[in-house]
């Protein structure tokens, strides 16, 4: 049974259609990123599977089950399975890289303060920044406020964890190291579902790769098909274009 | 210079010194309600009117439209409508209760506006972070939001309660004996105006510095630079 799969998932905002039938499916420790150009609905599609937007037509079944987006309680629980590291970090500004990491596990999950502590110490150390705990986000890096990021997604333990264009805020020498993160998790055998812009780190990564446009699935393969031998005219002159510089 | 000197030991008379006591009590217990109060009603209608705590919509505008509406009557127009509301729904209240309900009123709307400011200062991505790690809205607001909100409230905050000090003196047109008041019955029996005036100046001085202080201790503790 796939991890999660997709099934014509359609949202708007407003009146505007930002999400057509959208299908797509993610076996457990696999790695699917999504490509396409700006506009494409590829973080609208992470937004609505977080529930920060609601779908109007479509299926989410994670793990066999299926959300309801409608339902407070679901959505809590849908919540729990996912954790998103978001394209501006979003950390929170008033606390300390330590109190990032740990303030949902003990607020949100209550558990206990010493454990979660414990566990958030490590997370930071494996994300490289153990020197940096007490350090506040405007006192870091992109880069480190960015693993930071990665650390307080993983604090919340969850299944299947949502990367949203994570490396495009970053100075260019500064995404190495989040990318680096991220393969270490991914050996680790996290299901990841990736937006990104890195063409080389999605060849690299991916199991599957998604081609969005308008809203629209045009395009899925792994990589190797989607990058040397597309088969539609949109994804070959995508791919075409982003390759070229 | 020499007048005032001489007429200084009949003006602070034991009979006027608890007069003006009484008086500055008056201003002082407005003052208040109206910052006290309004500002727990004021936020309580800034947060009704974020739909990112509050999903029903009626909450919303209710809140909306109390705000909207109680900004824009002018003080003293209130202070009637309270009045003859109290009148018409047959409440027997004091005139300092008519007094300090208008100045409750008016504070929490424009107290409201400050909040709200504050409150939408903070980027949405941090509801958003939020949100998706399954924080309530009550609590996003209150171990996030509100910690990165208090700068931007509390300086125009503090401007709006000094006003409002300022502005409970317009009480005396309904007869309540506030400081004012009391400066021009004292002006009226004989005392020159520069005794009467230039004694309850330095009363409302001591009234509003004592809140300056306050708000300058209040943004070292709540808005320390560090998190702005």
């Amino acid at each position: 049974m796939p991890h999660l799969v997709i099934d014509r998932l359609s949202a708007n905002y407003g009146t505007a259609p930002v999400l057509q039938d959208v299908s797509l499916s993610v076996e457990r420790g696999e790695i699917v990123s999504i490509i396409g150009p700006s506009g494409s609905g590829k973080s609208t599609l992470l937004r609505v599977l977080t529930g920060l937007l609601k779908p109007h037509a479509g299926v989410v079944h994670v793990a066999g089950t299926q959300i309801d987006y409608g339902s407070a309680a679901a959505l809590r629980k849908v919540r729990d399975r996912f954790a998103v590291v978001f394209q501006q970090y979003n950390l929170f500004q008033n606390m300390t890289a330590l109190r990032n990491v740990t303030i949902a596990p003990t607020i949100v999950k209550k558990r206990d303060a010493g454990e979660v502590e414990r566990e958030a110490r490590a997370l930071l150390e494996k994300v490289g920044l153990s020197h940096r705990i007490e350090a506040y986000p405007d006192e870091l890096s992109g880069g480190q406020q960015q693993r930071v990021a990665i650390a307080r997604a993983l604090a919340l333990k969850p299944e299947i964890l949502l990367l949203d264009e994570v490396t495009s805020a970053l100075d260019p020498e500064l995404v190495a190291e989040v990318l680096d993160t991220i393969r270490v998790l991914a050996a680790e055998g996290m299901t990841m579902l990736i937006v990104s812009h890195e063409m080389g780190f999605v060849r690299e990564i991916s199991s599957k790769v998604v081609f969005m446009a308008d809203g629209k699935v045009v395009e899925v393969g792994p990589p190797s098909q989607i990058f040397d031998a597309p088969q539609t005219e949109r994804c070959a002159d995508f791919v075409r274009r982003i390759l070229r510089h | 210079m020499a007048s005032l000197i001489e007429e200084a030991p009949r003006f602070f008379s034991y009979y006027n010194l608890i007069f003006l006591g009484q008086a500055f009590a008056f201003t002082a217990l407005l003052s208040l309600v109206g910052c006290g109060l309004g500002f727990l009603i004021g936020f309580v209608l800034a947060v009704l009117r974020n739909d990112r705590i509050v999903g029903f919509a009626p909450l919303r505008w209710f809140a909306t439209i109390y705000v909207e509406i109680f900004r824009r009557i002018p003080f003293l127009v209130k202070l009637m409508v309270v009045f003859f509301g109290f009148q018409l729904a047959g409440f027997d209240a004091s005139m300092f209760a008519v007094a300090a309900t208008t100045v409750a009123l008016s504070a929490s709307a424009f107290s409201a506006e400050n909040i709200r400011a504050g409150l939408e200062s903070v980027h949405k991505n941090q509801w958003d972070a939020a949100e998706t790690m399954n924080m309530g809205g009550l609590t996003a607001l209150r171990r996030v939001i509100l910690p990165q909100s208090w700068a931007i409230i509390i300086p125009p905050s503090m401007t709006y309660s000094v006003g409002l000090v300022k502005s409970t003196s317009i009480a005396s047109q309904i007869g309540v004996l506030e400081l004012t008041y009391a400066a021009k019955i004292l002006n009226q029996k004989g005392f020159s105006a520069a005794i009467c005036f230039g004694t309850i100046l330095i009363l409302y001085f001591l009234l509003c510095y004592p809140m300056n202080l306050f708000a300058s201790h209040l943004e070292r503790r709540l808005a320390p630079s560090r998190h702005r």
